[in-house]
């Protein structure tokens, strides 16, 4: 009777694609959690919106595509997707706008160009800024960190004004939002005050702020309440990079980067330029640099073109934020540095073994 | 004293972990096989030429005689294993990744197992390296780590270089296989035999000994067994696959990258298998040519997993058999290790000097490949790669078969030791991608090659032709004007009887030129031959 036979390698590891998907997502908890903390529940319903969405788009179109539904919807990555988008939203985003977000980040920017592993740019990036571009005035109303809310609003009040846009009596929405610190400090050293200045009036201690209902922006290294939010992100990006999910490449290419510039910036004018440290606690860095910048399918491939690639981010995030139209800027930065993959992979290679030194 | 100071290591990079499997072909001692109904001795068990046959169906043979002879300068003899009658001389199954037949000689032992007559070497230092050599090659050794590269070529350096470290392969890098760990346990003076003679065939300065950290014992033993030895090193090196690998081994050793294209001899290294020197000392202080080897039977369908040490031909259910082995159990069936190792088609193929394993998996042993997901670019692939290439731009490049590109991302540097393929999260089968791309290039090449030689051979014969034309017209209005001048009829005749004669000589020489040149076009498998000796480049693997 003749055996089977196939070709060498014969033996093979476990890894496989769901088990790297599901792994980014627990590396997220700690920075979701601390997100719930800072900014209530409106995080979480928008994460269960978008996951829904995501997987109702994703099935939709492999139903249209042909191909098995439970194989390529059982590697989670549009989960992955779904939870990015979500959080990147504001906490009180209409539930339509993430809807329309994922299924845009799925159908258009994942599916239609091929699926998984086929898509040039980020999907969840792709959804953000679209969002960004169509809904400027939904997709910038942030929240105050809890602490400072004029109201602090329960799971099902969120829910409502969520899913229904009804408010808790007695409550309009302008004052429940409050601009991001970043936006503040944007705005602030935009109207020529320094730094400085601004750290006067919005860096004071917890109680001096509440006692003046003042709503600070600086905490103890970065954005006020975000520093912890980054600081979670980074404890789950350093557990990736621990579990070889990510590579250290990319993250320590776009930190070093943002660091050495704000850095610069801050020595040469501190007057006009926030400190490294308060760039890289503050919005969504971290989030960018260990879960955004990190998707492997958009991003640069081998070591040498990770660094460059993830400098690259690094360069435009504060470039835009500093000079550009928007407070914050993972996402811009990201698509921008997406396009040019193709030419740092042509140029970037590593020097295979034997061959001469350059 | 031997091994005080750590020695310092360096690093390639890349290289994976894969379960070892090894502790259980471990526990028992190594032990001898019954002597089989038959034994099948395929002519070619190695790199090269294969052997030509020097006995007829029907010869009674001695153990030990050689039943094929080597042909050319990359070739091996074949020795008969057994005392017994040669039954038969054609093709029968080999263990080849093809699942082809191939020559063999069919011996049916008398059960006598008698020898020819040793004639052992007195002092091998007496003799001239060249003369050691040639008693190797007689003997039929080949590299015994897994392409079978025949072993005097690599004990001949050439005279211009200078072989400043031998190396003794005791890597034994991938899972399952045990039978050199066995082998340094259990035999190591044969391998310190080895050595010394190898080493004084190079006259190589120094040599080391290279054991994985998961060989504690057979470090020990080795370490006992050279003791005393000048410039004799034994070296723990941490477990990694594919260290075995002789170019990656060289560098974790002497820190010196062997350049692509190279041997290690290009850096002054020779690389020998530790089975290989056990060999020599075989060969050269008992007179024994290689008709046996150290065989690892393993795998979920073996009873009693261990080493054996087999006459070469004989056929592996055999052996299964002999160690408890369920053959309906089998879900493939390996010769060599899982990661490097070829899958049999069949469970009744000889054991041939390259065995160094037969692996008797079951479906738990090696589960079937799970559904192939797309490519996410992670990198896993190119973080594992020992020769440090894209494994996933060449997937790429392979796919859409732009075998430009491929070759612009060094395809033909990749060793296909399956690193890739083993961490790949999306189950890509990348190492099927790279060999059908290298063989779709040399189908190229060779398409190349053979309609260039068309071109030119075709143009060469325009220009001659056009070339004689011009001659013939020159001439021709030669005479015309030179008849027109004396007007001598007569004598114009003549002599253009005797131009038409030699022009038909000229034509007929022509003709049998072209038909030679024809017969000399059409040599082909040089590509071939150039891949045969890289793979020798995995010979101790």
């Amino acid at each position: 009777m003749p055996l089977t036979t196939s070709t060498s390698p014969h033996a093979k590891g476990h890894a496989s694609v769901t088990a790297v998907m599901l792994q980014v997502l627990l590396a997220l908890i700690p920075g979701v959690a601390a997100y719930v903390w800072f900014f209530g529940w409106g995080v979480v319903i928008n994460i269960t919106i978008a996951a829904t969405a995501a997987v109702a788009a994703e099935s939709a179109m492999l139903i249209i595509r042909k191909r098995p539904v439970r194989q390529y919807l059982g590697d989670c990555s549009a989960l992955v997707t779904a939870v990015l988008l979500g959080m990147a939203l504001p906490p009180l985003s209409p539930w339509w706008l993430t809807v329309i977000g994922v299924i845009f980040a799925i159908v258009v920017a994942k599916q239609l160009y091929g699926g998984l592993g086929f898509n040039p740019f980020n999907p969840a990036m792709v959804g953000y800024v679209v969002l960004l571009v169509s809904f400027p005035v939904e997709m910038t109303s942030w929240l105050p960190i809890s602490t400072f809310s004029s109201y602090d609003m329960s799971f099902l009040e969120t829910a409502a004004f969520i899913f229904g846009g009804q408010l808790p009596p007695g409550i309009t929405y302008d004052a429940l939002t409050e601009a991001t610190p970043l936006d503040t400090l944007k705005n602030n050293l935009g109207q020529g005050n320094t730094v400085a200045e601004i750290r006067a009036q919005l860096g004071l201690d917890d109680v001096t702020s509440l006692l003046l209902s003042v709503i600070p922006i600086f905490g103890t290294i970065g954005g006020k309440g975000w520093e912890w939010v980054n600081a979670g992100f980074l404890l789950g990006g350093l557990w990736l990079i621990y579990r070889k999910i990510i590579g250290w490449q990319i993250p320590v290419a776009m930190l070093g980067a943002m660091a050495l510039i704000s850095g610069a910036f801050a020595l040469y004018d501190p007057g006009h330029h926030a400190s490294p440290l308060f760039h890289l606690f503050s919005g969504s860095v971290m989030l960018g640099a260990f879960f955004i910048a990190t998707d492997p399918v958009t991003a640069a491939a081998s070591p040498t073109g990770r660094l460059v690639y993830g400098a690259g981010i690094g360069i435009f995030v504060y470039v835009i934020r500093v000079w550009g139209g928007y407070p914050d800027s993972i996402a811009f930065s990201v698509l921008l540095m997406n396009m040019v993959v193709p030419i740092i992979d042509n140029h970037f290679k590593p020097r295979v073994f034997g061959h001469g030194r350059k | 004293m031997i091994g005080a100071i750590r020695r310092q290591l360096w690093t390639f990079h890349g290289g994976v972990h894969p379960v070892q499997h090894k502790h259980v072909s471990t526990q028992s001692p190594i032990r001898r096989p019954r002597l089989p109904q038959r034994i099948v001795l395929p002519l070619h068990q190695h790199i090269g030429e294969p052997a030509e046959v020097v006995v007829k169906v029907g010869d009674h043979v001695l153990k030990g005689q050689m039943i094929a002879h080597a042909t050319g300068y990359v070739s091996a003899p074949v020795h008969a294993s057994t005392s017994g009658k040669v039954v038969d001389i054609g093709e029968a199954p080999i263990p080849h990744p093809s699942g082809l037949s191939a020559s063999c000689i069919v011996i049916e032992p008398d059960g006598e197992d008698r020898w020819i007559e040793h004639s052992p070497v007195e002092n091998y230092r007496e003799i001239a390296p060249s003369a050691l050599r040639n008693i190797i090659r007689e003997a039929g050794i080949v590299g015994l780590g897994g392409a079978g590269f025949p072993s005097y070529i690599k004990l001949n350096p050439g005279h211009h270089k200078m072989v400043k470290t031998l190396v003794l392969n005791g890597v034994e890098c991938e899972p399952f296989i045990t039978c050199d760990d066995m082998l340094m346990r259990e035999r190591a003076d044969m391998i310190r035999g080895g050595i010394e003679i190898i080493r004084h065939a190079l006259q190589a300065e120094e040599c080391l000994i290279a054991i994985e950290d998961n060989k504690t014992a057979a470090f020990e033993s080795m370490r006992k067994a050279v003791a005393g030895m000048d410039k004799v090193e034994v070296v723990q090196v941490p477990t990694l696959y594919p260290q075995g690998s002789e170019k990656q081994l060289v560098r974790v050793l002497t820190g010196k990258e062997v350049p692509r294209d190279g041997l290690c001899l290009n850096v002054g290294v020779v690389c020998v298998n530790v089975g290989t020197a056990a060999a020599v000392h075989r060969a050269i202080h008992l007179g024994e040519p290689l008709i046996s080897r150290i065989v690892t039977i393993t795998g979920g369908a073996v009873g009693q997993p261990c080493n054996l040490e087999v006459l070469i031909g004989t056929p592996m259910n055999e052996l299964l058999s002999q160690c408890d082995g369920d053959i309906s159990r089998i879900e493939r069936m390996i010769m060599g290790g899982p990661m490097m190792g070829f899958a049999l088609h069949r469970s009744d193929l000889p054991v041939i000097k390259t065995t160094n394993c037969v692996l008797a998996a079951t479906v738990t042993d090696l589960p079937p490949a799970r559904p192939v997901m797309p490519c996410i670019r992670c990198g896993a692939c190119a973080d594992a790669c020992p020769v440090n290439l894209l494994p996933q731009q060449l997937y790429w490049h392979s796919k859409t078969k732009d075998l430009d590109k491929v070759q612009e991302y060094d395809l033909f540097d990749c060793i296909e030791c399956g690193a890739c393929s083993y961490v790949c999260p999306s189950n890509i089968p990348l190492v099927q991608y790279f060999r059908y791309a290298k063989g779709d290039i040399w189908t190229r090449e060779r398409e190349k090659e053979k309609s260039e030689l068309a071109r030119k051979r075709h143009e060469s014969r325009q220009k001659r032709l056009e070339r004689e034309k011009a001659e013939r017209e020159a001439k021709r209005q030669q005479k015309k004007s030179a008849l027109d001048a004396t007007g001598m009829a007569e004598k114009g005749q003549e002599e253009a009887a005797a131009a038409l004669q030699r022009a038909e000589t000229r034509r007929d020489a022509a003709l049998r030129e072209a038909e030679k040149r024809r017969g000399e076009g059409w040599q082909e498998g040089t590509k071939d031959d150039a891949s045969r000796t890289r793979e020798s480049e995995r010979d101790s693997n």
